[in-house]
């Protein structure tokens, strides 16, 4: 397993590297890139930021929650931080499995879980103005 | 006894600093610490129904207590990744 908060750019190839196993049939990678456009806004660029070693111990926690959920052969997750321009990429979330049914359920739900709970912030910076996007407020028992 | 304080995104700018310290009193609960903290920064009050806490990179309730050295964080709703995507 892999969990970073990285200022530097990501690249997916050594993530998957990273989590295929001998005993691994299928790998699923989840890209999440800078898009140009946000409620009928154009976007320059973003900036994330993040709680560093709480992010990496959240991400942990749901990825072992995953690997007891679903039979996988291993996860990995990374976010940049930072600016980040139109096109690169924010998250990457790569799982593998035997088969690929585990690997493709196991993504969406780490993607999922990974926007609700890993404490990380993005700010749109468009032309004349910026705003921290803040997702709702998750209830905690 | 005090506990370190750690803001982010929108509650860094707003009280204009990403580290600060509260002074606590006996019993102070993460909810008591943020309440001190928005007589210093008044600009934090609008987000008092938003913010989550942390208390040594753990989610807690705002009714935990904290202890001398521990670290808290002021948590504002996440929004890594992409959730439009």
């Amino acid at each position: 397993m892999l969990f970073e908060v990285t200022a530097d750019p990501l690249h997916p190839q050594p993530l998957i590297d990273h989590v295929r196993k001998d005993e691994s049939g299928a790998v699923a990678v989840f890209l999440g890139v800078v898009r140009d456009n946000s409620r009928g806004r154009r976007v320059l660029h973003l900036e994330y930021d993040a709680y560093p070693e709480m992010a990496t111990s959240v991400m942990r926690g749901i990825a072992e929650d995953a690997m007891e959920r679903w039979p996988l052969t291993d996860v990995a997750i990374q976010h940049r931080t930072g600016r980040l321009e139109i096109g690169e990429t924010s998250l990457l979330i790569a799982v593998s499995s035997p088969h690929r049914a585990e690997a493709f359920a196991a993504c969406h739900h780490l993607v999922d879980r990974f926007k609700e709970s890993v404490p990380i912030w993005k700010k749109e910076v468009w032309e004349g103005g910026e705003v921290w996007i803040e997702g709702e407020p998750v209830e905690r028992s | 006894m005090k506990a370190r304080v750690r803001l982010f995104a929108r509650l860094a700018d707003l009280a204009g600093t990403r580290e600060t310290e509260v002074e606590l009193g006996e019993g102070l609960s993460a909810a008591d610490a943020f309440r001190l903290l928005c007589q210093r920064f008044p600009e934090l009050a609008d987000h008092s129904d938003s913010v989550m806490y942390a208390v040594n990179a753990e989610y807690v309730n705002s009714d935990h207590s904290l202890r001398d050295g521990d670290e808290l964080a002021l948590i504002p709703p996440v929004s890594g990744g992409d959730r439009a995507v």
